[in-house]
């Protein structure tokens, strides 16, 4: 079974999702809230692709035989912009200064998607940090939503640490501990939640910036496994 | 003693001019001047028009964000906030000496920096005004027309910034807001081909900051008389000093001379800082106003970067620099310069010892080595002092428990030379434009006296809470029917 994806032909098999088959190919759909190793999401919306003329999200959408699914198209991209920029407004991301800058995927694919500058006025909510753990912190303001934590706790380190509390523009993510706090909670530094984050929400405290600027996960290669740009060649000279 | 231009007796009755914006100067200000029917000056004040207000949205952040966070306080010299920050978080880490790699890289970086400010600052916003004089025509007195009339001389300048540029670059990632410095260390040291591309450019950097020291010198000569004294001041100089006394812009202990050279403090510790300086809120400026303690307010004001450093050192320890040095001092006749324009010759002087010292640094192999970061247990105040390219910058913090700030403050070059920037302004009124009818050129003046401190205004504004407001209620004519102030 195989569909066509940007019309190249993907083989899958029974049950995979349009994101299994497409990774599986190494070929790559954007994606935030996404990770192999759990149960598909589908809330990030980022995923999504037009599969015969229907807008669906790869992630939680079964790839079906023969179909022809669109996916690196300006038409599709330009809805994924949009949603970035409204991760982005809601938030407080400030990517020159973030310890997970370079390393972020929602910077990366900010990138990918040709999101370059802002398009939203910033929410610029009040800033909320949890540094109650002696390891660990949590900014919330940069918190996308993804439950990538909610499920690491709960399906891989049996903890429930993190859920998601409110709906809609109210949604936010809580700590599952009398006090609210992280420091509170069963939370450790060597559970899988505590490096899944994909943006700069959940990050270890002490220390930021270890890797130089042009030798971050994305400086090398970009979120699509293209080659990036190359940071300093031999001799030390740049391109620019 | 601070001159009576201050604030005018009736200041409603008076004529004001405003020199707005300030130009060739790194950030917003004006220059208000207050006149009575004859022209007379009886107020002149620089005031900043912009704000920043970093000390206080950093509360409650991460200590180990601060270095990355604060630089963006500048686009210019944010390489020296980035290692203010990074010494205070040294402490904050509990790391009180870094490894020698770790220690050179960040000093390779800040060298870098001083040097491309220096050369910016020299060639392309000051030396339009030296080459063709401030009354040269306002169309050609910028570096267009130095490119035009002198592109040798502009050459120079492009090849040094660039060089500290690239120096920045290959230490921070980035050659503006990159990232290098991590509680205790650094995150990367030199490959062999990064040292060897520099050294390859090194001799004809040499030469051209021995003949930028050279330009200089043949300008300033050119009209002696009128460099010597215009908006000359009798000040107090503070800067770091090494132990020997000899000029240090990376790490040091303070030292405080007065107008005529004597010792106020020396070898001071930096962490006892506030023993020793203190800050003045005045409501019109948004800038605060810093003195020595022991002196007061009225006497204690004084003067920091290039002139300062070099009036206040006994000795530099690159030979080609020492040299020009022993040249410079003769200006003061045996007592430090005073002259406000002799901060060009000084910059440039700091400028050839910046490349002698990145010559020496590129020949010492820690700058290749692997040793980079040293952890230590956190502790809850750090501080952190380095002499920026304008001159001595102060980063000093205070942390929670969990590791978030709780204060901040800030103490940049450009507000420590608040008061020596209006005395001199001041200056420039009194000599030059008191009883005579205001032309462009004349006015051009006051910006050079400004010029010459190359004052980044955009990090120097921290009176926070200090702000005053005004609200106008005007009718549908724009007649004022009240007003408001706080």
């Amino acid at each position: 079974m195989s569909f066509i994806l940007d019309g190249k032909n993907i083989p899958f098999k029974e049950g995979d999702t349009i994101m299994d088959a497409a990774l599986n190919a190494d070929t790559y759909i954007p994606h935030l809230c996404h990770d192999p190793e759990f149960v598909p999401h589908g809330s990030c919306r980022v995923c999504l692709v037009s599969c015969n003329g229907r807008y669906v999200s790869a992630c939680t959408q079964p790839a079906v035989d023969g179909s022809e699914v669109e996916s690196n198209t300006e038409a599709v991209n330009s809805i994924r912009r949009e949603l970035v920029a409204m991760l982005f407004a809601e938030g407080v991301h400030i990517c020159p200064a973030c310890e997970k800058s370079g390393s972020c995927k929602l910077q990366a694919v900010a990138y990918y998607v040709g999101l370059l500058t802002p398009r939203y006025e910033h929410f610029n909510p009040p800033g909320r940090l949890d540094a109650s753990h002696p390891d660990m912190i949590i900014d919330f303001n940069r918190c996308i939503l993804c439950e990538l934590c909610v499920r690491a706790s709960r399906d891989m380190d049996g903890k429930r640490v993190f859920s998601i509390s409110g709906r809609g523009s109210e949604a936010s993510l809580v700590i599952n501990s009398e006090s609210g706090k992280l420091g509170d909670s069963l939370f450790d530094v060597s559970d899988r939640a505590a490096d899944i984050c994909p943006v700069g929400a959940l990050l270890p405290k002490h220390k930021g910036y270890e890797v130089p600027i042009g030798q971050r996960r994305y400086d090398i290669t970009a979120i699509d496994g293209a080659a990036a740009r190359e940071p300093v060649k031999k001799s030390g000279k740049s391109d620019d | 003693m601070a001159s009576d231009l201050e604030t005018a007796d009736y200041p409603d009755k008076l004529r004001r001019v405003v020199v707005e914006p300030v130009t060739r100067i790194e950030g917003h200000g004006k220059v208000t001047l207050l006149l009575d029917d004859d022209n007379h000056v009886k107020q002149a004040r620089l005031h900043i028009t912009e704000f920043r207000g970093f000390e206080k949205f950093i509360q409650g952040r991460p200590y180990w964000e601060l270095p990355v966070v604060v630089q963006h306080l500048c686009g210019i010299c944010p390489v020296s906030h980035h290692l203010a920050a990074s010494k205070a978080i040294d402490m904050l880490a509990g790391v009180s000496q870094v490894t020698p790699t770790a220690d050179k890289i960040r000093r390779l970086a800040h060298y870098g920096q001083v040097m491309q400010s220096h050369a910016l600052h020299f060639f392309y916003l000051s030396s339009p005004d030296l080459l063709f004089g401030h009354d040269d025509s306002i169309k050609h007195r910028n570096i267009v027309g130095v490119i035009e009339d002198e592109p040798e001389i502009a050459k120079q300048g492009i090849l040094l910034r660039k060089f500290g540029q690239e120096v920045i670059r290959l230490t921070m990632g980035k050659r503006i807001h990159g990232a290098c410095a991590v509680p205790g260390g650094m995150n990367k040291s030199l490959t062999i081909g990064e040292r060897d591309y520099f050294l390859e450019e090194m001799p004809q950097v040499l030469a051209s900051a021995q003949s930028a020291v050279e330009l200089i010198k043949r300008l300033y000569n050119q009209a002696f008389d009128y460099h010597q004294s215009f908006a000359a001041l009798e000040t107090n100089s503070v800067s770091l000093t090494r132990s020997n006394g000899a000029l240090e812009l990376y790490d040091g202990g303070l030292r405080a001379r007065d107008s005529v050279g004597k010792t106020i403090f020396d070898h001071v510790d930096y962490q006892t800082y506030s023993d020793y300086l203190q800050e003045e809120v005045k409501s019109w400026s948004y800038m605060k106003f810093p003195f020595i303690s022991s002196l007061g307010k009225d006497d204690g004001w004084y003067r920091v970067g290039p002139l300062a450093r070099i009036n206040n050192c006994d000795l530099i320890s690159t030979p080609l620099a020492e040299a020009q040095r022993q040249e410079f001092i003769k200006l003061g006749e045996g007592q430090p310069a005073r002259a406000t324009l002799a901060y060009h010759w000084a910059r440039l002087i700091e400028l050839l010892h910046c490349v002698e010292v990145l010559n020496e640094l590129l020949h010492d192999n820690d700058i290749l080595g692997s040793d980079l970061v040293v952890k230590g247990e956190m502790q809850q105040e750090g501080i952190g002092v380095i002499e920026a390219p304008r001159g001595t910058l102060l980063h000093h913090y205070r942390i929670n428990q969990e590791g978030l700030v709780e204060k901040a403050k800030l103490m940049v070059p450009t507000t420590n030379n608040n008061q020596a920037m209006n005395e001199s302004i001041r200056q420039v009124a009194i000599n030059y434009l008191d009883g005579r009818e205001l032309t462009e050129p004349l006015l051009n003046q006051v910006e050079v006296a400004i010029r010459a401190y190359d004052p980044c205004l955009s990090c120097a504004t921290h009176a926070m809470g200090k702000m005053p407001l005004e609200v106008s209620l005007l009718d549908s004519n724009g007649k004022l029917i009240d007003r408001r102030e706080k």
